[in-house]
């Protein structure tokens, strides 16, 4: 019992990994009905800004407050990835408005390669560490209840919580603020929105580098776990089955979605492994979204898909 | 009537629209009147919602110009439009479905919220205090329209003739200086044209809003507005008060083919 519940919470935590990722692609689909396939590549170059501002701010620091440095390199980061929201904005999405959705995915696609060229002639393309301070011992718990207590790794315990405060500030910032309101409606219908007066083009900045933001937070709590590298870029990939399944409009959708999969990962990777060799966790969410994508191709909690005939 | 009809406010001067070959609109010049109810009919594909959209600056057009308040209007985008105080409604409903009516009017006060956006994000003080009044400005226009009781409703699940009742409420939410609606009565059945003219003709006595309205339904329009503009394959082909235009042989022959 004590081993299954440490899986479960393996996976949740894991989970709320895959939902922070996730939530990039939500947030841009909602403004701009834009799958925005070039999200990997913000956390990937999000990262990168993170990690070498940082090494570059300790030298310049004379290497003794890790903490000053790390939040300067944040404030940069944030600092560059506006730029990138702005530049986007202005360079791809502005020439684009009113076009078929395909054209803009094939326009993401563009955009994930340019800057994740950008990113690493800029920022280099070896592996940097990420070092924010995150413990990396593991801590047992519940001792007296189960057998052997439940191992919790503290590093994915407190990035779970930090994408856990994440998506609640999100959520509160898109439901009840006047800006949340704009954004929602310029998400819901282009024309309507700028009749009253919501102009488009700053709420594609706006919501670009919120995005990014999330991006970057992603980055570095996954960029602390890995070490930031090339194959960063391709954590997005795993998260596209989080919103097949959460739905790609919605914000809770892409939590419930990623706790599904990490936990759903987990748990076959330890139960059903052994039966058919193992190596589940690299298949299981593709599998689960296929399945969404034959019976409830909305998601979870998606908009239900009405089509006037 | 309370109203008094005042000042030319828009002056729409030899407008013409092509979309590539095809003229939208061909030399077009009519104006419009403070506090008034100005109507634009004719048959369909007859132009009027190219017009709507050149006055909310949807389509510029080629040629002409146009004079709001006197002064001449640089070529603009709808936003903008609505920053001068220019609300419109659209003909087929574009409300934000998955919001509740009260969220949509609220996005109407959108360009009246004045306080710094790291205020609202964090919704502080003078933040929460502005949103309040706003709520409270967007209670009277749900009292105005009678829509009390489905304010928490997802207009997504609305019946048609609510949500262009909710559609009203958005654009009215801006205090508009001129209304547009964009076939306000089209798709409803007679209980409810009913109840949208008493609330167009409310708007415009009670808030003295000069409204612009397209509509095919001749029988509406001649009821609720001072003046119309009749138009036919982008032309104009009458203006005038109701009983002029009804009178207009060549607004008879638009409407009924020549045969008659």
């Amino acid at each position: 019992m004590g081993f299954f519940i440490e899986t479960l919470i393996g996976g949740l935590m894991a989970g709320m990994l895959y939902s922070l990722v996730a939530l990039g692609f939500v947030l841009i689909f909602k403004a701009s009905g834009v799958f925005n396939f070039a999200q990997g590549a913000m956390v990937l170059f999000a990262a990168l800004a993170m990690a070498r501002f940082s090494e570059w701010a300790n030298i310049a620091l004379g290497g003794d407050n890790l903490f000053l440095a790390n939040l300067i390199a944040f404030i940069g980061a944030g600092i560059v990835m506006f730029i990138a929201a702005w530049a986007i904005e202005r360079l791809v999405l502005r020439k684009l408005v009113n076009q078929e959705g395909a054209t803009l995915l094939m326009a993401t696609l563009g955009i994930a390669y340019v800057l994740e060229g950008i990113g690493q002639t800029v920022f280099g393309s070896e592996v940097y560490p990420i070092n924010v301070g995150m413990p990396k011992d593991p801590v047992i718990m519940f001792e007296s209840l189960f057998e052997g207590g439940i191992m919790i790794n503290k590093e994915d315990f407190i990035a779970a919580l930090i994408a856990a405060i994440l998506v609640a500030v999100l959520t509160i910032f898109f439901q009840k603020t006047p800006v949340g309101r704009a954004l929602r409606a310029v998400a819901d219908d282009h024309q309507a929105a700028q009749s009253i007066g919501i102009p488009l083009n700053r709420t594609w900045v706006i919501v670009w580098f919120v995005a990014g933001l999330v991006a970057l937070v992603a980055g570095i709590i996954w960029g602390s776990k890995l070490g930031v590298q090339f194959s960063l870029a391709t954590v997005a990939m795993r998260a596209l089955p989080v919103v097949i399944l959460g739905g790609l409009t919605s914000v809770p959708g892409a939590i419930v979605g990623g706790l599904i999969i990490g936990v759903g990962e987990k748990l076959s990777e330890v139960y059903l492994g052994p039966y058919v060799g193992g190596g589940i966790e690299i298949w299981f969410a593709y599998m689960l979204a296929l399945v969404f994508l034959l019976f409830r191709p909305q998601g979870l909690f998606g908009e239900k898909i009405i089509d006037r005939v | 009537m309370s109203r008094k009809i005042g000042e030319v406010i828009l002056d729409l001067q030899n407008i013409s629209l092509r979309f590539g070959g095809v003229k939208a609109l061909t030399d077009i010049s009519f104006d419009v009147r403070e506090h008034e109810v100005r109507a634009i009919i004719g048959p369909n594909g007859a132009g009027k919602s190219s017009m709507l959209n050149v006055i909310n600056g949807v389509y510029h057009p080629q040629d002409g110009k146009i004079l709001y308040r006197g002064k001449e209007r640089k070529k603009m985008e709808p936003h903008m439009a609505a920053s001068t105080g220019i609300a419109r409604t659209f003909q087929n409903i574009a409300l934000f479905k998955g919001m509740s009516v009260l969220d949509n009017i609220m996005t109407g006060r959108n360009l009246k919220i004045k306080s710094n956006l790291l205020l609202q994000a964090l919704w502080l003080g003078p933040a929460q205090k502005e949103e309040i009044e706003h709520r409270k400005k967007v209670e009277e226009i749900i009292d105005f329209l009678e829509i009390q009781h489905i304010r928490k409703t997802p207009v997504g699940r609305l019946p048609y003739g609510l949500q262009k009742r909710v559609d009203l409420g958005r654009a009215l939410a801006m205090e508009p200086q001129i209304l547009l609606l964009d076939e306000p009565m089209a798709g409803m059945n007679v209980e409810e044209k009913q109840d949208m003219c008493r609330f167009i003709l409310d708007v415009n006595d009670q808030f003295g809003t000069t409204i612009v309205l397209i509509e095919h339904d001749m029988g509406v329009v001649m009821d609720i507005s001072d003046r119309v503009v009749v138009l036919d394959y982008g032309k104009k082909i009458g203006d005038g008060v109701p009983d002029e235009v009804r009178a207009s042989p060549e607004v008879i022959k638009a409407y009924l083919g020549a045969g008659h």
